[in-house]
């Protein structure tokens, strides 16, 4: 799968919480597109991401 | 031939700009010409858009209006009138962005923040220690009002959630991210992006202290979304917000803004 560009390699599917957690990012503060479609936090714990997907993960930091 | 003449059609058989300024006004009058301002006598051509105005006087509403409209140039005047563009969040970024919106001309402004001025606030926002616990959003259509009377600024006190986002935003085209907690902007991103495709969406990461201001861009991370920022300088303890970079990144996002009104959909 690919996370913004870069190749990642899993053994199986896994879902999007996970992913997110050990990929390091903090679930809280991003908004992630999976194959050009926003997915909502609500359903990252339902769904799967797989080889062919492609993801892009926008990280928010604290300040404005 | 025919001109605009202070937002008038007029009929003139002056040759050049100062011919005109002098024949009609006078001479220490300033002259803007299809909105460049200019101390250099330029001929005259029709269809320009001239405005020609006494200095440091206050001019009739009219009069201004026309000045204003003539400084942005005629066609750029008429798209950011016809804009509408909600700012979430008030803070360093907002109040920045939405003074630079006013000042840009664009017709209508939400203001959007549920908070009060506080002290803490006057090192980067743009409000005056007269604004010391007054609405945010009410302190800054006060201001805007002063600023550039013509256009509707709407001032908005609530906290942007889940529930009222919607609600809220339904009204803009474009609408610009400026919280300062990291868990609200990615919580308006999802939620414009998955419940409002069709609006464009201008954010703000990454401004805090003051590494060079040359690391702050704006991106185009997909379909409507832009990011302006270093994406890395996280407000914090040794860490905290100034202003110098916080309206570096405010300017980018009002330019994005400004960019995405005239049809130009890249950073």
């Amino acid at each position: 799968m690919k996370i913004n560009g870069k190749e990642i390699q899993y053994e199986k599917e896994v879902t999007l919480d996970i992913l997110m957690e050990q990929q390091g990012f903090d679930i809280k503060k991003i908004a992630v597109m999976k194959n050009g479609e926003i997915v909502p936090k609500a359903e990252f714990g339902k769904t799967m991401i797989g080889a062919e997907d492609s993801l892009e993960v926008v990280s928010f930091v604290g300040g404005g | 031939m025919k001109i605009q003449l202070n937002g008038k059609a007029a009929e003139t058989d002056c040759q050049t700009l100062f011919e005109l300024r002098d024949r009609n006004f006078s001479p220490d009058c300033i002259a803007i010409s299809n909105g460049f301002q200019t101390s250099q006598d330029m001929p005259l051509n029709e269809g320009d858009s001239v405005s020609i105005i006494k200095k440091g006087v206050m001019p009739s509403r009219d009069e201004l209006e026309s000045m204003m409209a003539a400084r942005h140039t005629p066609a750029v005047h008429e798209r950011v009138k016809k804009a509408r563009v909600a700012v979430c969040g008030l803070g360093g970024l907002g109040s920045n962005i939405a003074v630079m919106l006013a000042r840009t001309g664009v017709g209508f402004l939400k203001l959007i923040d549920f908070d009060i001025v506080e002290p803490s606030n006057l090192n980067r926002q743009n409000y005056y220690v007269k604004h010391l616990g007054m609405f945010k959003s009410d302190a800054l259509c006060q201001q805007i009002k002063e600023i550039n009377p013509f256009i509707e600024a709407c001032g908005v006190t609530a906290k942007i959630t889940r529930e009222n986002a919607k609600n809220l935003l339904n009204d803009c085209d474009i609408i610009c991210e400026a919280f300062d907690d990291p868990t609200a902007k990615a919580m308006l991103t999802e939620i414009v992006l998955s419940e409002m495709p069709e609006k464009k969406l201008v954010c703000g990461s990454g401004m805090a202290g003051f590494d060079s201001a040359n690391s702050i861009q704006t991106r185009h991370i997909f379909k409507n979304l832009y990011m302006c920022g270093d994406s890395e300088s996280e407000a914090k303890p040794g860490n905290g917000l100034m202003v110098p970079r916080v309206s570096v990144c405010a300017g980018h996002q009002a330019n994005m803004i400004l960019r995405l009104i005239m049809g130009i959909d890249e950073p």
